[in-house]
């Protein structure tokens, strides 16, 4: 084992780092935001709506997360040149960018997943409930608010956990498009010095420890909401 | 992209231990393609003028030759560990992969270009300040451009050859740093009108002395082997004739 790279490049990994952390973080609060309509939806929305949200789910956990990450990045740059105009609107220095690409991608990949997750966790949630809080005169917004979204959550923060780490676990699939982030910094360094096993051991630490981390945040969530033998 | 690679490479290697019995040559290059050099036809076949080449070296040693594609950025430690034999994928000689493994004498030589759109004005990497420039991970360009251009101008990191044309198309990156014969077809293609070589760039420090085939430190017989075929070719004409096809002009370098 040979460590001597290790002072030379951490400065970009931590740089590296930085950009795994607010990639993932990102896409998992987008995500997220956008999986609680789509899940709601395919129980309680209107029937059109709920199918519009299903075969999002399905288009989007069917196809792999490379593949759109490439659609959507070089795919739509194979347009560009065809609206000439587009170089000197206002949206061009976003459009050269790779990050919001990824962020669009993974965030939509968040979304089919945890979507599906959370129809799950709505329909999970008993009848009676809901019927509860609705003679207690809760409206809609409130019922959802206070009852049916935190024992959805409930059931399925477990889950979520698994979710969140795997979503983890694809960031380096954003190096094809120019993103480096941790795993981008080690291929560069596997490249500069033909050291093989100690620049990938050293990216699998730091991605266990982000799981680890991950890990912690969601156990202490699920602590602060109580569980069923505790009501 | 990178995982397809890998997982082709892993699939690639595996077969290609089976057929270790027939101590077959195994010559590496990378997986994607890499014209004029070498691509592969709708029926999987490799096809090119290195393809030609090394076709020509192994019939000149006497030696059964087959082709290992290889993600890039794994070939030298493919080498090392044995998992090909030789490095024949259009790789410059450079004294940081000579700590690591031998090269052959060069085979050909080419020089590395700056290409740009037809209607900016570049003519020094000064007027590359500000502006974004491609290059493909892991090569002389690339640090060349860490070497030339760290100071200033946003270098973006390509995994794949054809990746940083396609930006430099759709207008990603204002410039692109790479081989010229490589980047010619490029340059022909529709997309690539767009763009034309605005210099030539010579570092002999980074730039190498041009490209030779990658070979295990403790292969010394094979090396020598390699070294007297490389001449035996160009002396009976056999290398000429298949540089003829290709280019015209002398590809060797002077």
């Amino acid at each position: 084992m040979v460590w001597d790279w290790l002072p030379v490049y951490l400065p970009r990994f931590v740089e590296g780092l930085w950009i795994t952390i607010k990639l993932f973080s990102l896409s998992i609060f987008f995500g997220f935001a956008l999986a609680i309509p789509i899940g709601l939806v395919q129980v309680a929305g209107p029937k059109w709506l709920g199918y519009i949200a299903h075969g999002f789910c399905t288009l989007f956990r069917g196809t792999p997360l490379l593949i759109q990450l490439w659609l959507l990045y070089y795919g739509l740059g194979s347009v560009f040149p065809y609206y000439p105009g587009l170089r000197e609107s206002f949206i061009w220095p976003i459009l050269v960018e790779a990050f919001p690409y990824a962020i669009v991608a993974f965030s939509l990949s968040v979304a089919a997943y945890e979507g599906h997750v959370m129809k799950g966790a709505f329909q999970s949630v008993p009848k009676g409930e809901l019927e509860a809080g609705r003679a207690f005169g809760m409206s809609g917004f409130t019922l959802l608010w206070r009852v049916w979204l935190p024992r959805a959550l409930q059931n399925v923060l477990p889950t979520l956990a698994g979710e969140a780490v795997l979503t983890l676990k694809s960031v380096p699939l954003a190096s094809t498009i120019t993103i480096f982030g941790v795993y981008g910094v080690g291929s560069i360094v596997r490249q500069d010095t033909y050291r093989t096993y100690e620049p990938l051991l050293f990216v699998g630490f730091i991605y266990i420890c982000i799981t680890g981390l991950i890990v912690v945040l969601f156990r202490w969530l699920e602590n602060r909401v109580p569980s069923e033998s505790q009501m | 992209m990178k995982l397809l690679k890998s997982i082709l490479a892993a699939v690639v290697v595996s077969a290609s231990f089976s057929s270790l019995a027939n101590a077959e040559l195994r010559l590496g290059l990378d997986s994607a393609n890499y014209e004029p050099f070498y691509s592969r036809s709708a029926n999987g076949e490799w096809a090119g003028w290195e393809i030609e080449i090394g076709d020509a070296l192994c019939a000149a040693m006497q030696e059964d030759c087959v082709w290992v594609p290889i993600a890039w950025d794994g070939i030298i430690p493919a080498l090392t560990a044995k998992k090909i034999d030789l490095i024949f994928g259009s790789m410059s000689i450079t004294d940081e992969r000579k700590k690591t493994i031998n090269f052959s004498n060069k085979y050909y030589n080419t020089p590395a270009a700056l290409i740009a759109p037809k209607g900016m004005s570049i003519s020094s990497i000064d007027d590359l300040k500000g502006k974004k420039v491609g290059v493909q991970v892991s090569s002389t360009h690339s640090n060349y451009a860490e070497k030339y251009l760290s100071d200033g101008t946003d270098i973006k990191i390509y995994q794949d050859f054809n990746e940083h044309n396609q930006d430099l198309f759709a207008g990603r990156v204002d410039a692109v740093v790479a081989d010229s014969l490589a980047l010619a077809p490029f340059l022909e293609s529709a997309e690539g009108a767009c763009c034309e070589i605005k210099m030539e760039l010579n570092d002999e420090e980074v730039f190498g002395i041009g490209v030779g085939a990658g070979i295990r430190k403790e292969d010394t017989d094979l090396l020598d082997r390699v070294n007297a075929a490389i001449v035996k070719i160009r002396e009976d004409g056999t290398y000429d004739e298949i540089a003829k096809k290709y280019f015209n002009f002398d590809i060797y370098g002077g």
